[in-house]
């Protein structure tokens, strides 16, 4: 028996959310009493594959194998799916990332697995039940899911744990899952990256801004901070919806769910669809004009002023103390 | 083109969230319900507006009680031609799933296009398990799709940006914004769906492979820390010092 995670690569490198699916796997298997392994598709470096080891992984699975270059959710299915049949895992944990939430159902049907979408913490396991807490109701609630199936797989919900990096490095063994040309009816045709900017799905820190700016050349001081602090920025709808900002700013409801250590609101009022998508932050700062402003409720820090003088002085106070 | 969107009923966004017998059932008092937005806004508007492009016909499924009528009369009058409600009250997304696929087959669909996931449970799984299920391509979080012959040109969001894909069809396709421009029923659409077909159908499913041990509410509301706009240093010590997150 082992733990599976599954660490998904860009370009030759682990993404930074596998790594904490790692750290999961890792964690779950020590409550299962067992040891975690892990399955990589497409080119890698043993260096990069080995690294995993840091988060207790102490074997990497690795299918070299050019057509895994681009995420097919058919192909990645068959393939890590094989992986856990082969190396008797009997719980697959991947990230609850965009490509992971898409290839996890899939995998969770071809085991017949229980599955738990978005697990925000680490499982219970009594016996040969698993438990998982997990955000619903766009986070007003939790729940708690259970499931007593022979295989089990879990997605973990990005920025849930603060993984921990040890010094170990994982062996690397070479796998070759039985896909056929035919399983890969995806063709990547092009990427639109957003560059220079830290993405937001991904960001640690998030600078977010609303109406309460009042224009589109109001922006640079957000964009100043963010910089400064290497946090990404966001927006409200209300902004995006008039193109102030562009439409992959947006979180909400309607848009991008974050999940990051720090989110800055700046001049949003914190309506209920607004916070859908950032009340799993683990710190909020809202800075709004207005005392009442309901943002005011489901912040952890506030400060009452006008945007144009508290934040160019946010500026200066964040570099005083990165000087320092 | 004959293209299948699952649709979901979900309460409103604005609803107060409890739970009764000990903490193990959603309470539904004065909560109102609402088709699942993505699926309304996104899915249901695409797969019209590629029938209006192309041809075809466009089913909604809903696998629910006969309570959920009411969203599906709403789906059939934005324009879906007719409408499929699986009568079973499922206990996961592996139900509903297996349902969703075991009508597609009977179908000869080339198309599934479902939302990202429901408001309630944001498990986001029913595409995925339909997708595997019939052993099908599946792009999920796609804000843009259009369709050529039996190939699609999906575009997905991904970490930090956007990836466009093509796909051979059949293929299930969820929707996420911008994927469609929303539409509010009309008269007409609201009359014609009386008459539009609305078949039930009885369900074929096994178990379910996992269940909601209990719900929790946070347990209290968040207390906010405040500082004096004049003092904005402090709250950059205590951001260091005390919440630890710079
Ligand atoms: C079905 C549905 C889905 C939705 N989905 C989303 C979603 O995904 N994301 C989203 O964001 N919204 C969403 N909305 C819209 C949401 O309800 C709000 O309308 C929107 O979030 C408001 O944006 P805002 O806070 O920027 O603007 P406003 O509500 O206008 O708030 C502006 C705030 O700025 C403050 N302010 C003004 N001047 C200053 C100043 N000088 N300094 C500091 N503060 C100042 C004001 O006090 C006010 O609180 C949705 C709505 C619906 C109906
Ligand atoms: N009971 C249901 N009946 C039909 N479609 C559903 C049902 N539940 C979920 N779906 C579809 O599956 C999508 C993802 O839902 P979920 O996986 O539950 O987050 C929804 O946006 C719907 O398109």
């Amino acid at each position: 028996m082992s733990v599976l995670a599954f660490a998904e690569v860009a370009e030759g490198k682990i993404k930074k959310a596998s790594f904490e699916a790692a750290y999961y796997a890792a964690k779950t298997a020590e409550l299962a009493g067992t040891e975690a392994v892990a399955v990589v598709l497409g080119a890698a470096s043993n260096e990069e594959l080995a690294s995993l080891g840091a988060y207790g992984i102490t074997k990497v699975y690795h299918a070299n194998d050019a057509r895994f270059a681009n995420f097919d959710s058919k192909a990645y299915a068959k393939a890590v799916s094989e992986a856990a049949n082969s190396f008797g895992a009997s719980i697959v944990v991947l990230s609850f990332n965009p490509s992971g939430k898409l290839l996890a159902p899939r995998v969770a049907v071809r085991l017949k697995a229980g599955y738990i979408a978005g697990a925000g913490e680490l499982p219970i396991i009594e016996g040969t039940k698993l438990t998982a807490g997990k955000n619903v109701y766009s986070g007003k609630a939790k729940a708690y899911l259970e499931t007593s199936t022979d295989k089990k797989v879990l997605a973990v919900s990005p920025n849930s744990l603060s993984p921990v990096k040890g010094s170990g490095t994982a062996s690397v063994e070479a796998f070759s899952p039985a896909v056929s040309d035919a399983d890969f009816g995806t063709v990547v045709k092009s990427v639109d990256k957003l560059t220079g900017s830290v993405p937001l799905t991904e960001a640690d820190l998030v600078v977010s801004a609303g109406r309460g700016l009042k224009g589109p050349e109001n922006w640079g001081m957000i964009e100043e901070l963010a910089k400064e602090m290497g946090a990404a920025t966001a927006c409200s709808r209300a902004v995006s919806d008039v193109d102030w900002r562009p439409h992959h700013e947006h979180v909400g409801q309607t848009g991008f769910t974050v999940k990051p250590n720090l989110y800055i609101a700046v001049g949003i009022s914190g309506a209920i669809q607004h916070l859908a998508g950032v009340n799993q932050s683990k710190v909020i700062v809202v800075i709004n004009t207005d005392p009442e402003a309901p943002f005011f409720k489901a912040a952890d820090y506030g400060i009452v002023g006008d945007a144009f003088e508290v934040v160019p002085k946010l500026i200066e106070e964040y570099k005083k103390f990165k000087a320092a | 083109m004959k293209i299948l969107v699952p649709i979901s009923k979900v309460p409103d966004t604005t609803s107060k969230i409890a739970f009764t017998d000990n903490n193990s059932k959603f309470s539904t008092d004065n909560v109102q319900f609402i088709m699942n937005p993505t699926d309304e806004w996104y899915a249901l508007t695409k797969a019209i507006e590629l029938k209006e492009q192309q041809g075809g016909e466009v089913v909604v499924i809903n696998v629910g009680l006969a309570e959920n009528e009411q969203i599906i009369r709403k789906a059939l009058a934005i324009g879906a031609d007719s409408a499929v409600r699986v009568d079973f009250d499922a206990a996961d997304a592996y139900q509903v799933a297996e349902e969703i696929a075991s009508y597609a087959k009977t179908g000869g669909f080339d198309l599934i296009i479902t939302g990202k996931e429901t408001i309630d449970f944001n498990s986001f799984q029913v595409g995925g398990m339909v997708a595997e299920f019939l052993d099908w391509n599946a792009v999920s979080l796609a804000s843009v799709l259009t369709v050529e012959g039996n190939k699609a040109n999906v575009t997905r969001d991904i970490e930090g940006g956007t990836e466009t894909v093509e796909i051979t069809l059949p293929a299930v396709v969820g929707a996420t914004k911008d994927l469609a421009q929303a539409r509010i029923p009309n008269m007409k659409g609201i009359m014609s769906a009386r008459t539009k077909p609305l078949t039930v159908v009885v369900p074929t499913s096994s178990g379910a492979l996992t269940k909601v041990a209990s719900f929790e509410l946070p347990s209290k509301a968040k207390e906010c820390k405040y500082v004096q706009a004049d003092n904005v240093g402090e709250l950059v010590r205590l951001l260091h010092e005390e919440a630890k997150v710079i």
